[in-house]
């Protein structure tokens, strides 16, 4: 498109078509007062400072009219003067001028128009100021609603709408006494989702951060938290982290954050940070020095080297320590024993998309979510659990993309759905396949992209039978015309992207699923295209990064198998020792083998399985059985009080390294404080163990030389180093140093043998324990967007705990009232395994017979209910389906009752 | 709550531009709009509730707080300023306990101003539950408030 060029002022300006009068003149430096225009935001034209004249045509506000090619305008008039005056006069007599001591003073919009305009002292002593005062709300834990300082520019609800999707807030009452309003005025009490994006677009003070200091300086980084991987810059005063702010130019999140990356980074100066080692004596953990901690763990590790020695990786430490903890426990202690968290989150994505694409990862970016005509969303609760990703589906839907929402919870996405599925949980097959079975029927496939890119089609095909759609219905619950609908839409509305995350994945047929959903996008060709593609969304900040890395028992980094001699005798040469050849044991698998005794020794890096693994009271009688267990992290978690050493780890905010995020984009993680006490980076830890087990290939200073190993020995990885990830990462595969890595997975070829990719036929097959007479209702698990995994940090968030600091059991209102549960009630929820105490939440999110957890609670550990039945293939536990009863509780809460459960409460006062 | 709301609902199809009469009827039926009601309609209509308040709140017709057994109306039109509406209002919340625009926390009294009611004659009025009390003054105030004291007494026995 052509440039256009107009004159400002007497001044040539150049700009974009689509531009408006306003952004050109800003684009080239010429300062026009402007208060309701925000570049992100569509103009509304309310506040009428940005008047400016135009040639010919008169009087215009410069946000609404289009920039024309050979315009001239003028930013300066007498006229121009005299109608902006009275605009900003207006919005004077309502603001409370007390600049000086105003938390936006020096950053404020309106003061800096003041001082533009020029306000002459006589008329504004004229001006009549109302004295009525509104209170603020102050409800918010992160941020403060002054009303008597809002100028009604509309930024806040035009964000919340545009840009985030809550709607949470509006123009209320009318005339004098219009003012930005949630349901009944308390932001707490709305569908807000404390995001703060109208906080950092509110031109005046009227939203404001409760805490703010401006900081000393800012480091830019990776948000701690989840795969999305926002990148955000820290910033600090005093050795502290005081603001948190997203960053505008990265590709990922264009600045924008979710309220546990803006508002969540209490937790790394928290008192409870682990400042010194611990070695267990007489039964208690007692502080010791470094030296002591690290000669003790190398003596007892040296005495379990081979398949009695086991190690838990960690999605929340860098792709550099991922790297040297497998490398450590492949070329040290000799055996492939090795695996992280990924087992319960994604293990069914990496088996099944290898094995129908030659790749497990997401195979699209998330910027290019917003380009999908349709957008098939099931398994993800996503606002919830990828609460920056979700708003590209957003903005996908704004554009006018379809978006179907399969889920057997009602979500918060469901608000933006235009088809909605609430199958029964488990029934994913059934549903995929029956999609696909309509799409066949009515010929909506894509016959070339099947014929010139794929293998096995008549197989599947076939298989289709097996799903008539009366079949489908009963299994899943959801009507016929819905399912047919669904299919249609997908089919017919092309790119269409398919995202998925533990609700897919935490099933006995968790492969199956995937293989359904692989299917599915194949059948329409939907992938290798921009908008399209196949995209497990990652939990955790660096599990995509953890996998690559290898820390998996049956590869080594970047999906080079275990087993394959070639590969194993590259690293060998490389790292100068024999590897073992068969793969080891997955994480799940690990408890069974050290019940077995066959497991005596464990090192767990960042982990805390005694809530996060399936049924977790056997977790936990496995790991007090161990001869040692070492655990290293920031926290005294759950788990690392059975530890015998406990090793104090640095967070992400004080360490270097990379983090690879749920698109595969390798981004910088950068220290921005010192650790506390004497904790230190897991890199560092890691090599001073292998060198006191007498390992050469581990004396590195800096992470920057642990990724030029992984580089060399990982193709994918081939082309990372430091300064070829600024400023904004790098997709892998990314194979040299001149590659400017791969945005879209598969646009030629699959990265199968042959290149193409499979159809896999599919069988259903239900839960591995639904409910019965004894246990009659069907518990599934979910997330909660103030907090995360099992709550080690956010816990200690005194906001996000505000916001949501308790279990809640939801449960359908036709069952609460069949069982006669009254909303808050405490009730006893008991599965074949274990019980927790919990009050419920009387919700028409679940659907009868229906109730959910989340897992984030250490005072109800949730899996101790679940189910450990594994899929036979990815041996993740079945998390998201078991039977539970439900046993009402009369009375006050019984605080000795968690003790018989677990003896794991005690972080739980907090 | 859940049964009325599902009754109300049954007569509508969730259409945005039912959202008024939606809330006439939820008030109607509950004599206010109780906040988890606007919920409810939100999800009905699929409008967010911040709109639903929005646009309730631009009608002076919608309330939002539950009003109380007895709602008094006190005149404020200019007959009735002149002939003492300002002491009887006076009066009333010194009576009740309540400032203008107020409900007592038994949810007996409600107390509100309005402009001419259109009965300037008989001025100064107050109405109480729609019924014009003419010719009002500060002592018939103690006495409405005493009067309905004892009834409400008498029907709790
Ligand atoms: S914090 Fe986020 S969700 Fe809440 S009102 Fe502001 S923009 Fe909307
Ligand atoms: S709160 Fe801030 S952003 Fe919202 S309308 Fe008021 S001044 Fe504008
Ligand atoms: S979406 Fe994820 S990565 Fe982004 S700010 Fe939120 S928690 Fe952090
Ligand atoms: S910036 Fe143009 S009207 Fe507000
Ligand atoms: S002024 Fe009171 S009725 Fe008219």
């Amino acid at each position: 498109m052509a440039d256009l060029r107009l004159t400002i002022d007497g001044r040539q300006v150049v700009v974009a078509q689509g531009a408006t009068i306003l952004e050109a003149a800003l684009d080239a430096g010429i300062y026009i007062p402007h208060l309701c225009h925000h570049p992100d935001l569509k103009p509304v034209g309310i506040c009428r400072l940005c008047m400016v004249e135009v040639a010919g045509r008169g009087m215009t506000l410069a946000c609404l009219a289009p920039a024309e090619d050979g315009m001239v305008v003028k930013t300066e008039s007498q006229q121009i003067d005299k109608v902006r005056r009275v605009a900003l006069e207006l919005l004077l007599v309502n603001h409370p001028g007390d600049c000086l001591t105003c938390a936006k003073n020096n950053r404020c919009q309106l003061q800096r128009i003041a001082a533009y305009v020029g306000v002459s002292p006589q008329r504004f002593a004229r001006l009549r100021r109302t004295e009525k005062t509104l209170p603020p709300d102050d409800s918010n834990p992160f941020f403060l609603f002054d009303p008597n300082q809002c100028v009604l520019c509309g930024i806040c609800i035009r964000t919340c709408d545009e840009i985030v999707g809550a709607n949470a807030i509006d123009f209320a009452f009318r005339g004098f006494q219009t003012m930005v309003s949630t349901l009944s005025g308390r932001w707490v009490e709305s569908s807000c989702v404390s995001c703060g994006e109208c906080v950092v677009r509110c031109p005046v003070a009227a939203l404001v951060p409760k805490r703010y200091q401006q900081p000393q300086h800012e480091v830019q980084t990776v948000c701690p938290y989840c795969g999305v991987g926002c990148t955000i810059y820290v910033g600090i005063r005093g050795g502290r982290i005081v603001a948190v702010g997203g960053d505008r130019q990265s590709p990922v999140n264009q600045g924008r954050l979710c309220v546990k990356g803006r508002f969540g980074h209490d937790f790394v100066h928290h008192p409870d940070r682990l400042t010194t080692p611990l070695v267990r004596r007489d039964g208690q953990l007692v502080p010791v020095a470094w030296d002591e901690a690290l000669e003790l763990v190398a003596r007892q590790f040296d005495q379990y080297r081979g398949d009695a020695f086991a190690a838990m990786s960690s999605a929340r430490c860098t792709n550099e320590e991922n790297y040297l903890m497998q490398k450590l426990v492949r070329a040290v202690l000799g055996t492939n024993n090795i695996d992280h968290c990924a087992r319960l989150c994604h293990s069914p994505s990496v088996a099944g998309l290898a094995r129908t694409l030659g790749s497990g990862a997401m195979t699209n970016t998330i910027q290019d979510i917003a380009q999908s005509r349709c957008i098939f969303a099931i398994g993800t609760n996503t606002t919830a659990a990828h609460p920056v990703l979700a708003l590209k589906v957003v903005e996908a839907v704004r554009r006018g993309a379809k978006l179907i929402v399969a889920n057997p919870k009602h979500i918060d996405l469901d608000r933006h759905a235009t088809l909605r599925l609430q199958h029964q949980p488990g029934s994913d097959v059934a549903l995929l396949m029956g999609m696909a079975r309509v799409i066949a029927e009515e010929r909506l496939y894509d016959a070339e992209f099947i014929a010139r890119r794929t293998v096995d089609f008549d197989a599947f095909r076939a298989s289709l039978e097996r799903f008539p759609l009366e079949f489908v219905e009963q299994a899943t619950g959801v009507p016929r015309q819905h399912i047919v609908e669904a299919a249609r839409m997908f089919a017919n509305h092309k790119p269409a992207s398919i995202l998925y995350a533990m609700g897919i994945t935490q099933h006995t047929h968790g492969t199956d699923n995937v293989l359904a959903i692989s299917n599915l996008a194949l059948l329409t060709g939907n992938l290798g295209i921009p908008g399209g593609g196949i995209n497990p969304l990652r939990g955790q900040g660096n599990v995509q990064g953890a996998c690559d890395m290898g820390a998996l028992p049956n590869v080594l980094p970047g999906y080079q198998r275990v087993d394959d001699p070639q590969i194993r005798s590259k690293f060998e040469a490389v790292w100068g020792c024999t590897l073992p050849p068969g793969p080891g044991l997955a994480l799940t698998e690990m408890f069974d083998a050290m019940l077995r005794g066959q497991i005596k020794a464990v090192y767990l890096m960042g982990e805390n399985p005694l809530l996060s693994e399936a049924d977790a009271q056997h977790a936990e009688r496995a790991l007090r059985q161990l001869d040692f267990l070492v655990v290293q992290d920031i926290f005294l978690t759950e788990t690392a009080r059975l530890a015998h050493v406990v090793l104090p780890a640095a967070s992400s905010a004080e360490k270097d390294g990379t983090f690879t995020n749920t698109e595969r984009r390798v981004q910088r993680v950068r220290k921005a404080v010192d650790p506390p006490g004497e904790a230190k980076p897991d890199w560092w830890i890691i090599c001073q163990i292998a060198q006191r087990l007498g390992a050469s290939g581990f004396s590195f200073s800096h992470p920057q030389e642990i990724m030029s190993e992984i580089a060399s020995l990982t193709p994918i990885y081939g082309g990372m180093a430091y300064q070829r990830l600024e400023p904004q990462g790098l997709q892998w595969p990314c194979p040299s140093m001149d590659h400017p890595g791969t945005p879209i997975l598969h646009t030629q070829r699959f990265a199968t043998p042959d290149g193409k990719a499979r159809f896999v036929p599919l069988d259903y097959k239900p839960p591995a324990e639904l409910p019965d007479d004894e246990y009659p209702l069907l518990l599934t698990t979910d997330r909660s967007l103030y907090q995360y995994h099992t709550g080690t940090m956010t816990r200690r968030v005194e906001g996000l705990e505000v916001l949501d600091g308790q279990e809640r059991l939801c449960i359908n209102p036709h069952d609460a009232a069949a069982m006669q549960l009254a909303d808050g009630q405490q009730v006893i929820v008991r599965s074949r395994r274990g019980r927790v105490m919990v009050r419920v939440k009387v919700t028409s999110s679940c659907q009868p017979g229906v109730v959910s957890l989340t897992f984030h609670f250490a005072e109800t550990p949730t899996n101790v209910l679940t189910h450990a039945a594994l899929d036979p293939v990815a041996k993740i536990p079945e998390t998201k389906v078991c039977a539970v009863r439900i046993e009402p509780l009369d009375g006050p809460p019984q605080p000795g009752l968690h003790q018989q459960i677990t003896d794991t409460t005690s972080c739980a006062g907090r | 709550m859940q049964e009325s709301l599902e009754a109300v609902f049954g007569r509508f199809q969730g259409r945005s531009e039912e959202l008024i009469p939606i809330l006439q009827q939820v008030q109607e039926h509950f004599g206010y709009l109780p906040k988890e009601a606007l919920r409810a309609v939100a999800d009905f209509t699929r409008v967010p509730e911040s709109r639903v308040y929005a646009v309730a709140t631009f009608y002076a017709q919608f309330r939002f707080r539950p009003i109380g057994r007895q709602h008094i109306m006190v005149c404020r039109g200019t007959a009735c300023h002149v002939r003492g509406a300002p002491r009887i209002l006076q009066e009333l919340e010194k009576q009740l306990g309540i400032k203008e625009g107020e409900t007592s926390a038994d949810l007996e009294y409600s107390l509100e101003t309005v402009a001419c009611i259109g009965a300037c004659g008989l001025s100064p009025c107050v109405m109480v539950n729609r019924q014009v009390q003419a010719k009002f003054t500060p002592q018939k105030a103690a006495q409405l408030v005493r009067r309905s004291d004892s009834a409400a007494a008498s029907q709790t026995h």
